[in-house]
This record gives structure tokens, C-alpha cells and sequence, in this order.
């Protein structure tokens, strides 16, 4: 697969952010990741939140790097069109003793550098949000804190990097390194072949630890997987809140939210549940009911009829409790960026800016003339008016074929999004959000599955949910050759997934 | 004002290819505009007509490719007995409606998707050759249907793998599409939609692991428990829920458990199957996005607007029909309230009422459960399933089912031991027969025949080339019912079966297949 000045292991929202960070500089970068699409880790399963920092302990990397990213979230989802709200945040309790607390927060808060927190009354409160309960007595307001679509985030900063030079190879799992004398990294072995590579940044979320180990010296820190199962309710009831409600926190979290997405629904959790397996994403019966129980509580209004759909996500939670961004201590040439949970998601623009800051001591870092910081993509239908609505489909005809009744997303866009990079039915999902709605893909998948074939020229037994085994359909006809979810071995599907370039 | 140009209805059924009309230019708008082309949108244009609005200016706004709603996909025979006194298939049914709709010369535009409703019956729809319509018709009438319900709504836990799907997505993909869900599934719910899968998807050779009911009977017609489960071996598990799907990528098994009188899951009770699709068959939502956009007011109790006598909704000029309201189980009862609504839409749209928002009609009759000889017939028909009896020619006794009629009456055939008084001649020559528990003589015919030769009526697709790389499927059935044993074979036989467009309804597609005496014939056209 050739030679790259850097290798960037894992396609997170860390990984394409570093890509992207990196993708301003004339150097020869490599985005590896081993899913079919970026962010099909845990940067497409979380809350979503663009967090304000008083949660952070006083004075942490994490505290700094939460607080300095945030701050970077306007310019940088303007520069993506990525949607992102500052909403603020609401911490509430219905226990005055708790009011204590609240002030200690307030002040860790002010120590960090969050800007206009404010301690409220249960009144002030309720002013603010009137279906929280009335038992609140009091809460800490967070101007700062905001809610963007993460999966956007993450697709949006690889595309614009891949805009801006970098490759992005995806199907591609890094299994193995070797080492040149002198402990210097010589290349990295993937199941897409080797790639001789001068620098390696290891951002691979869940497994960055199995990659630090592959620099040899035994496993520098160990990636507990801490799962997170979360519930999304009908855009009808989105307006229920309009600001992310927090609960008093606990010692290992920050509690069940209420969180307004970005997207327009209300969704509710997280659990923190640490696991065994970096595989286990199935809900439970009994995170549903923690998560309903903790939320009425707040919310009693919330009903669970209205659940249109839910996921689990894993947090990459380190045995250090802390992010750990720092150079391997046995290679050169090898940065760990791991151990990354929340809130990495809003840390992690300014995670990228450390690292490229931390190669910039390595290696002369020259500007690229032609960076271009901004993303096109076609317009969203659902967000246009009329008279844009009339001017795009006389320029494209494909505007006028709504295939996501719910979403209301055009053709044109799933168009558009494979054009972007969607190889699979959920990469046209988080880019269009077609199949994200009240419906959950009745009404378009098969009409979403026949314009993938067309456009990608595949037949639709090729066709794949999310990448790697997981095939949609299969064919009726006993003499069509491929067997869709049957004769095929895994790792060659990774054809289709190639960053179009 | 927009300008507009319509399409007529002529052959613009098939796969988006319409036929402008001539007359192009400015068109103020219909008097009736419906929003949906399925049985409910289809019978109110006729009844708008009726009522004597000039077709020309009733409008039937569909999103899909053709008319007919879901009953396209619906292949299966089993709509129209009330109606029409006869036993058709979905694509059928839909066929005389379509007709007589395209003989009145009612405008239909397809590829047609209404995103916005106001409150003053201001429609806005987009399509691909006119690019955004806006009109306001003096009558609405909203036939949208309903949608399934998903896996969220029954909150299964566990992983998301792909093999999950509604069994109406599936029912599209196998019936339109031509393409399987799988190689082995689970059938989650027992309601109609669910049995027919089941015997859709072993028909075309999938193998059907099971259908599991949470409640302690099936959701189902008892005749559909027979004829899609019974008939097949497909195991029914009443009072069983899964409890968990599982697979990284695609479905790789379900836990499925018993469930206690309150619909919990007995701990213990668990065990595994394996399977690499998993069908949702848990019930449809009428589909009521717009009606909440022109602020009609919704039943919260059926999910469809409140009407009144004569289908108004509480929006003046906004009437309501078919499965938007309420889900319907049966289509002719969908066309007949159609046909009353639209009429009523089209004398509202004349002048010759006025509004009757105000005064509801009584929501119909929200059933908790079957009635009780329904019940019972479902009872047995899931213990002939449970027992695997089937076919036991040579035996002297059979239960069956009557599924006739929805009474649905427990039938008793024995033979009647030599020297006995025969209550009916056997017809196989081997001793008279006694017949009992019937309530009328079609139920001991049935009863005679399920036990001498039982026989069935195969509906299945065959493939048709065309120019395009896709396969396009030619729904087909049975002229006549054939021996239950030559189902499958005469299924297999039909895999492999092509035919050359033009197709016509009721074309035969092969002759006496497999020496039954019954044709296959063509249930739809195909230009
Ligand atoms: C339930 C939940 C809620 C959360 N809520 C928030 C929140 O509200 N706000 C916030 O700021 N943060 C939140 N977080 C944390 C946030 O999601 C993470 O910090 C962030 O997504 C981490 O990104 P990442 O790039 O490090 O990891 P990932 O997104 O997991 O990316 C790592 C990538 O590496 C790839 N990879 C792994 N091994 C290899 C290999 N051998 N070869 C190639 N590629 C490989 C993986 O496939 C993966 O795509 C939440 C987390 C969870 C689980
Ligand atoms: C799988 C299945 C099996 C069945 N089996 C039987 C049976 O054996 N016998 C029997 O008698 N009945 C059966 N039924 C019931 C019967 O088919 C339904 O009751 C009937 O189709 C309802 O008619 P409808 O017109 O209200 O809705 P639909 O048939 O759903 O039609 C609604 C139409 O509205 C269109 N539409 C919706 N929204 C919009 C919009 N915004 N803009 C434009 N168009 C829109 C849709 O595309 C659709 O074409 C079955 C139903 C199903 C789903
Ligand atoms: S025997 Fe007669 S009444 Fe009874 S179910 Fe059959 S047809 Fe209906």
C-alpha cells in the first residue's frame, strides 16, 4: 500500500479530527480504520454532548482540553456544516443538600475557565425548562454546553481531510508492525497489505491498547469497555426540554441525561456499565428501566411509547482514569492517543491541535497553501424553504424523489452522501439521516438499497448494513452465484470502502 | 397558482413511467384531492365521482410507483369475499378499482409525495417532473394507510444486526423486489401479516424456525394459522417472546422465553434459536403526519382522527378513510368507507353540505380481543399446530378448522364404522363419513375435502426479463385451488419460470402445472 509520512490507526472522531488537523500541513498522511466507514466506533454511539467543563476534575489535561475544545465547536461545525446548538446545560437536583455541591461544581467549573455558569433557584429553573418536575430546588446553569451530531462530526472532519489530501482507507485493520534497528517503526502490517510509514498515531479507541502493545514492551495501560445504552424518543415530543438536563453527578459518571440531539429528538442516558467484551453492543432490559426510572424522575412526563430507537455505545475507559495522549516510551515515532472517553467527543479538536503540536517538535511542519477548511455537501431538503425546495429540483430532478417519508431526505442526498463516501446502508443513515425517523427504515431501505446499487454498481446481495458480514438481503434465484450472507469471507468486502479518491 | 400539467391514469402503474396529458397548462386545482392511492384513496375517488364531481378535477396524489397502496406487495389470495363474493389476491383487487378509477378518468399522479396539509387544505407535494405542487381543493380526503410498528416500539434487547426487518419491508422486498430477507428466520407476532410471511418465505424456500405470540393466542384469522402454519410445520409458540437478539454483523440467533399472564418473561424459561432474520409482525400506526400537520384531531385510543358521521375530521373540508382512521383487517370494509367518505368529501366539494365537524361518530369498536368463537377457533387451529396433525389421509378421524367463514366452526370427520348410518358419502370410496360441528353445509364440504384431498391455492411470483439489469416480478396464482402436496413442488417448479412483458392479468403463465388440472395465471399486468 506504499509509504506515508503518518499513520493515523482508528477513524474516531479523534482519529479524522487528528487527519483533519494534520491535512493543513504538507505532509503525506494515512487514515487506517478498520470498519467499513469512519466513526462505526463508539464516536457514532454517544450523547452527542459538547460538554462546558465544570464536570471535569480541577485542573486536568481533561478539564483543559474539554474547556479549549468546546470553544472551538462554532468555528469548526460552521467550516463542516455539521449541525451543532449551544443549548446550555441545566445540573439539577431536588435534594436541597445537594445545594453544596452544586457551589463546589460552580467553583471547579470557574477554576477550569467555563464562562457564564450560574447557580439557579427551582424557580429560575423551572422559568427555564417547565416540564421538569416541580420538586426541583435548584440547579447549575451552563451557558457554554451545546449538542452537535457526532457521526456527522466525524464523517465531515475525514471527508474534509480526504478533501485536503489525506487518504482514508477504510476495511483496513492494522494486525502487526515490524521495527527497523534502533526501535525506529518501520512499517505496519493491515489486512489490505503493508504500508511503510515514518510516524504512527495510535487512536484506536476500544482497542488502542491491543495497538500499543503491538510496539512491543508489554501493554503500556489496559481499555476497560464501559458501556453506555441510550434511548431516542419521536421528534414530536423534541421539545420537551430544550437545554441537556443533568442529574448530580456520581463518582464514575455524570449520570442519566435528558438531552435535546442535535438532530431535533430528545434522547435519554446514558447507563455506565463496565463490560467484558469491546463487542458487547446489546441493550438490556434492565438499562431501560434504570435509564426510564432515572429520567421520569426529572422529567415526569416522558413516555415510553414514544422510544423510536436505541443503542449502546462503549467508552474506552483506561485503568489511568484519564485521557492519555503521550509518546510510546519504547518506539520512536509512535504517539498513543488513548483512552478517550467522555468528554472526548468535545475534546477532541483540541486533542488534535496537542498532537499536531507534538509533532511539530519532530518534524518541521510546513503549511499547506490550498487547505480549503470547508466542506460541501448538498443542501438538506427538510431544511430548505419553498423557493430552494423549487430551485433544486429543476437543477436535479433527484430532488424531487423523497425516498425517507419520516426525514424527509431526497435522493438527491443519499446521491450526494454516497458520492461523499457512504458505502453502507448506515454510512447513507448518519450522513442523511434517511431510516433515522419514526418509521426505522420501513418505508426506505429497500428504496435507500436501490440507489446504493446503482450508484456503487453492486447488486444488491452485495449491499451491507454497516460493513464486514452484515449483508441485507440475499438472492432468491439458487443460480445467482454469490450467496450474499453465506460463501464470502469477511475481510474482502473491503473493495467497496476504498476512501474514493 | 401553480402551473401544472397532469398525468392520466393510463399505464402509469408500472415502475414511474407516466403519461403526460395533453391539455398542459394552467390547472386551478382539483375540487377533491386525495392523498394516497391504496383501496381506501381508489374508492373514495369513485365515490367523489358519484356524488357527481367532474373526475377531472379529482386528484389521487400517491408517493409509490403505482396505485393500489400495500396491496401490490400482498400477492396472497384472501381479498374481495365480501365484495366481490370471490377469493382474489391483493394485486387483483386493487386491478378493478384501478379500472374503474382510469374509466372515470380520475387524475392520478405517482411518484407523488405530499409533505405538507394546512389547516385551510392547502396541499404541497413534490415529484420529480413538476418539482413542487401547491394547490387547495375545496374537499381533502386523507387515505395515507399506516405504517408498521418496529422493534423499538416492542423493545427488544440486544444487539442491531442486520437480518431485523418488518414483515411488511420483507413482504416488499420478496413480493417487488425479488430478493429474500434470509435463509432462516423468526417471526416475531402471530397477527396476519406475520402467518402469510411465514408461508411466503417457505414457499420461496426459506425455512421459517418459528412464530412466536406473546399473548396465549394468535393475533391472526384461524384460517391463516392453518393455511400458512399448519399446512407447512412451521412451529407456533403462544405465550413465547424473544427476549434478545443476538450477532455482531448479521442476526446470529434469538433467545426466546415464556411469558407469565402479565406478559413477563419466565425466568428459566429461556432457550436459543438459531436463525439469520428475524421478521417483526407487531402491528401497524396509522400514519397520521399530516393529518397533525392541518391540526386534525387525533383519537389518541385508535391513532386516527376523530370523524363524524359522514367522515369529516375536526378540520372542515378534511375527510378520512382506510387505515389511516383505524387499522382495518379487511379491505372491503376499507373500500366501503372509502367510497362513503368520498362521497361525502365530493357533495361537500359541490355545495351541497355544509360542514359537519362537530358531531363525532363513535370511533368503531375497539375490540380487547377476539370474540369468543374466534377465540376458540384460534385455539384450535394453534393445537393443530401444536399437534402437527396435517393430512392424515388413511386416519378415521380429523379436527378441522372451518375457514370458510370468520365463525370459524370446530369440525369433527370420522369414519363412520361399517354398518353405520353415513351422514355423507365419503367420496373416496372408503366408508361414509360423519360430519360434525358445522353450522352450515359449506363447512361439511370443506371439512369432507380437507379430509379426502385437501387443496390449496398457490401464490407465488415469477420472474420477467426486461431491459433493465433488474428483475421485475409478475405476481401469479392458481386458477384453482390445487392438492395441498403439489404446493411446494409447483412453487419450485415456477423458480424457475420466465416470462416476456406484456404480461395481462389473468394471462396464463403455464398450463396445468404439474398435472393438477389448475393453470397458473398472471394476477397483474406488466406492459
Ligand atoms: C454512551 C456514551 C456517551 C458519550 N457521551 C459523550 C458526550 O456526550 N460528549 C463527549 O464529549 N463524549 C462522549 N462520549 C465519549 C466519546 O464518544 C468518545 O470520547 C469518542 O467517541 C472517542 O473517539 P475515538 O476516536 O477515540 O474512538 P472511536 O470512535 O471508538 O474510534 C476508534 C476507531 O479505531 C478503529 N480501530 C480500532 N482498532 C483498529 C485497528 N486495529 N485498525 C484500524 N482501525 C482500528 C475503530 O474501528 C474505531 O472506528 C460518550 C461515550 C459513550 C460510550
Ligand atoms: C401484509 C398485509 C396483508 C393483508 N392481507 C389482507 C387480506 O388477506 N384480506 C384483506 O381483506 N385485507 C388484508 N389486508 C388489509 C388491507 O390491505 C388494508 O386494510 C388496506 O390496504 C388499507 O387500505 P388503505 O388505502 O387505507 O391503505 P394503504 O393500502 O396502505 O394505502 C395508502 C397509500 O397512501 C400512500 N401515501 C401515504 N402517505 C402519502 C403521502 N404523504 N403522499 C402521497 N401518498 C401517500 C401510500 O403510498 C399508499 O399507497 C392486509 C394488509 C397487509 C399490510
Ligand atoms: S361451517 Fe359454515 S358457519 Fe361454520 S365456519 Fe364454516 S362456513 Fe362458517
Amino acid at each position: 500500500m506504499g509509504c506515508a509520512d503518518i499513520a493515523i490507526i482508528g477513524g474516531g472522531v479523534v482519529g479524522c479530527a487528528i487527519a483533519r488537523e494534520l491535512s493543513r500541513y504538507e505532509l503525506d498522511v494515512v487514515l487506517l480504520e478498520k470498519e467499513a466507514e469512519v466513526g462505526f466506533g463508539t464516536s457514532k454511539a454517544n450523547s452527542g454532548i459538547v460538554h462546558a467543563g465544570f464536570h471535569s476534575d480541577r485542573g486536568t489535561q481533561e478539564a483543559r482540553l474539554c474547556v479549549e475544545g468546546n470553544k472551538m465547536f462554532d468555528a469548526l461545525c460552521g467550516e463542516l456544516a455539521v449541525p451543532f446548538r449551544r443549548n446550555g446545560s441545566l445540573l439539577v437536583t431536588k435534594t436541597r443538600s445537594d445545594m453544596s455541591e452544586l457551589e463546589r461544581l460552580l467553583s471547579q467549573g470557574i477554576h477550569n475557565g467555563v464562562p457564564g455558569l450560574k447557580i439557579l433557584s427551582g424557580q429560575q429553573v423551572l422559568d427555564l425548562e417547565p416540564n421538569l418536575s416541580r420538586d426541583i430546588v435548584g440547579g447549575l446553569y451552563a451557558p457554554t454546553a451545546g449538542v452537535v451530531s457526532p457521526y456527522e462530526l466525524t464523517m465531515a472532519l475525514a471527508e474534509n481531510a480526504q478533501a485536503n489530501g489525506v487518504r482514508v482507507i477504510t476495511s483496513c485493520e492494522v494486525t502487526g508492525m515490524t521495527f527497523a534497528d534502533g526501535g525506529r517503526l518501520k512499517r505496519l502490517k493491515t489486512s489490505r497489505g503493508d504500508i511503510i510509514v515514518r510516524y504512527v498515531i495510535n487512536a484506536a479507541g476500544l482497542f488502542g491498547d491491543d495497538i500499543a502493545a503491538l510496539a512491543g514492551g508489554g501493554r503500556p495501560f489496559r481499555i476497560i469497555p464501559r458501556k453506555g445504552e441510550e434511548y431516542i424518543l419521536d421528534r414530536r415530543v423534541g421539545s420537551l426540554v430544550t437545554r441537556t438536563i443533568f442529574p448530580m453527578p456520581t463518582p464514575n459518571s455524570k449520570g442519566i441525561l435528558v438531552i435535546p440531539t442535535a438532530d431535533g429528538n430528545i434522547m435519554i442516558g446514558p447507563t455506565a456499565v463496565e463490560v467484558e467484551s469491546k463487542y458487547d453492543l446489546g441493550t438490556t432490559r434492565g438499562g431501560f428501566e434504570e435509564i426510564f426510572r432515572a429520567t421520569r424522575d426529572l422529567v415526569p412526563s416522558l413516555d415510553a411509547r414514544d422510544i423510536i430507537a436505541s443503542f449502546a455505545g462503549l467508552r474506552a475507559a483506561s485503568d489511568r482514569h484519564s485521557f492519555i495522549i503521550e509518546r510510546s516510551p519504547g518506539v520512536r515515532g509512535f504517539i498513543n492517543v488513548c483512552g478517550i472517553e467522555s468528554p472526548g467527543l468535545t475534546a477532541s479538536p483540541a486533542i488534535a491541535r496537542m498532537v499536531a503540536g507534538m509533532i511539530g517538535e519532530e518534524m518541521a511542519l510546513k503549511p499547506k497553501r490550498s487547505f480549503n477548511p470547508e466542506r460541501r455537501l448538498a443542501p438538506r431538503f427538510r431544511e430548505m424553504s419553498t423557493a430552494e425546495r423549487r430551485r433544486a429540483i429543476a437543477r436535479d430532478p433527484a430532488f424531487g424523489r423523497v425516498v425517507c417519508r419520516c426525514e424527509l431526505v431526497a435522493e438527491a442526498e443519499v446521491v450526494d452522501a454516497i458520492r461523499r463516501g457512504a458505502r453502507t446502508l448506515d454510512g447513507v443513515k448518519f450522513r442523511t439521516r434517511a431510516g433515522m425517523g419514526r418509521c426505522q427504515g420501513g418505508f426506505c431501505t429497500p428504496r435507500v438499497m436501490r440507489i446504493l446499487a446503482r450508484e456503487l454498481g453492486v447488486s444488491m446481495e452485495d449491499l451491507t448494513k454497516r460493513g464486514g458480514a452484515s449483508f441485507l438481503v440475499v438472492s432468491k434465484h439458487a443460480d445467482a452465484g454469490t450467496a450474499g450472507i453465506y460463501g464470502r469471507d469477511e475481510g474482502d468486502e473491503c473493495g467497496a470502502g476504498m476512501g474514493a479518491r | 397558482m401553480d402551473v401544472m400539467r397532469v398525468m392520466s391514469v393510463g399505464r402509469a402503474w408500472v415502475r414511474g413511467e407516466h403519461t403526460m396529458d395533453t391539455k398542459k397548462g394552467v390547472v386551478d386545482g382539483p375540487d377533491v384531492a386525495i392523498i394516497g392511492g391504496g383501496p381506501a384513496g381508489l374508492a373514495a375517488a369513485i365515490g367523489a365521482c358519484n356524488a357527481g364531481v367532474d373526475p377531472d378535477r379529482v386528484f389521487i396524489l400517491e408517493r409509490g410507483e403505482r396505485l393500489g397502496g400495500i396491496l401490490p406487495q400482498c400477492i396472497h389470495h384472501g381479498f374481495g369475499l365480501h365484495r366481490f363474493k370471490e377469493e382474489l389476491t391483493g394485486p387483483e383487487y386493487a386491478d378493478r378499482f384501478i379500472r374503474e378509477v382510469e374509466r372515470l378518468g380520475v387524475k392520478v399522479l405517482l411518484n407523488t409525495m405530499v409533505i405538507e396539509l394546512g389547516a385551510d387544505r392547502r396541499i404541497t407535494a413534490v415529484n420529480d417532473s413538476q418539482g413542487l405542487i401547491s394547490f387547495r381543493p375545496r374537499a381533502v380526503v386523507l387515505a395515507m394507510g399506516c405504517r408498521e410498528r418496529t422493534r423499538a416500539q416492542i423493545r427488544i434487547p440486544g444487539t442491531r444486526p442486520a437480518g431485523v426487518f418488518t414483515a411488511g419491508t420483507a413482504q416488499r422486498l420478496v413480493n417487488i423486489e425479488g430478493y429474500l430477507p434470509g435463509r432462516r428466520a423468526v417471526i416475531i407476532g402471530s397477527g396476519d401479516i406475520g402467518l402469510i410471511m411465514a408461508r411466503r418465505l417457505t414457499i420461496e424456500g426459506v425455512e421459517v424456525a418459528g412464530v412466536f405470540e406473546i399473548l396465549p393466542y394468535p393475533g391472526g384469522l384461524a384460517r391463516n394459522v392453518v393455511q400458512c402454519l399448519e399446512d407447512f410445520g412451521i412451529p407456533l409458540y403462544l405465550s413465547h417472546t424473544v427476549v434478545e437478539i443476538h450477532g455482531r454483523d448479521r442476526v446470529t440467533g434469538v433467545t426466546v422465553a415464556r411469558v407469565d399472564s402479565s406478559g413477563d418473561a419466565v425466568p428459566g424459561s429461556e432457550s436459543h434459536v438459531e436463525c439469520d432474520t428475524v421478521l417483526l409482525s407487531v402491528g401497524l400506526i396509522p400514519e397520521n403526519e399530516l393529518s397533525r400537520m392541518a391540526g386534525v384531531e387525533i383519537d389518541p385510543l385508535t391513532g386516527g382522527p376523530v370523524v363524524t358521521e359522514s367522515f369529516e375530521t375536526s378540520v372542515s373540508g378534511i375527510f378520512a378513510c382506510g387505515n389511516v382512521l383505524h387499522v382495518n383487517d379487511l379491505v372491503d370494509n376499507v373500500s366501503d368507507e372509502g367510497e362513503r367518505a368520498g362521497r361525502q368529501a365530493g357533495l361537500y366539494a359541490t355545495g351541497t353540505i355544509g360542514t359537519t365537524a362537530g358531531t363525532p361518530r363513535p370511533r368503531p369498536a375497539v375490540r380487547p380481543g377476539p370474540v369468543p368463537g374466534e377465540l376458540a377457533a384460534k385455539h384450535e387451529a394453534a393445537l393443530l399446530v401444536a399437534r402437527g396433525q396435517g393430512g392424515l389421509s388413511g386416519s378415521n378421524f380429523m379436527r378441522v378448522v372451518c375457514t370458510i367463514c370468520p365463525v370459524g366452526c370446530i369440525i369433527e370427520v370420522r369414519r363412520a364404522p361399517a354398518g353405520e348410518v353415513a351422514t355423507a358419502p365419503a367420496g373416496d370410496g372408503g366408508g361414509a363419513l360423519e360430519i360434525r360441528g358445522n353450522k352450515c353445509k359449506r363447512g361439511a364440504t370443506y371439512a369432507i375435502e380437507e379430509f379426502t384431498s385437501p387443496k390449496r391455492t398457490l401464490t407465488t411470483t415469477v420472474r420477467a426479463r426486461v431491459a433493465t439489469c433488474a428483475d421485475v416480478l409478475v405476481p401469479v396464482r392458481t386458477s384453482s385451488p390445487i392438492a395441498k402436496d403439489l404446493i411446494l413442488p409447483a412453487a419450485r417448479e415456477l423458480a424457475s419460470v420466465e416470462v416476456r412483458p406484456p404480461v395481462r392479468i389473468g394471462d396464463v403463465i403455464v398450463r396445468d402445472i404439474l398435472g393438477s388440472g389448475a393453470d397458473v395465471i398472471a394476477t397483474a399486468s406488466l406492459p
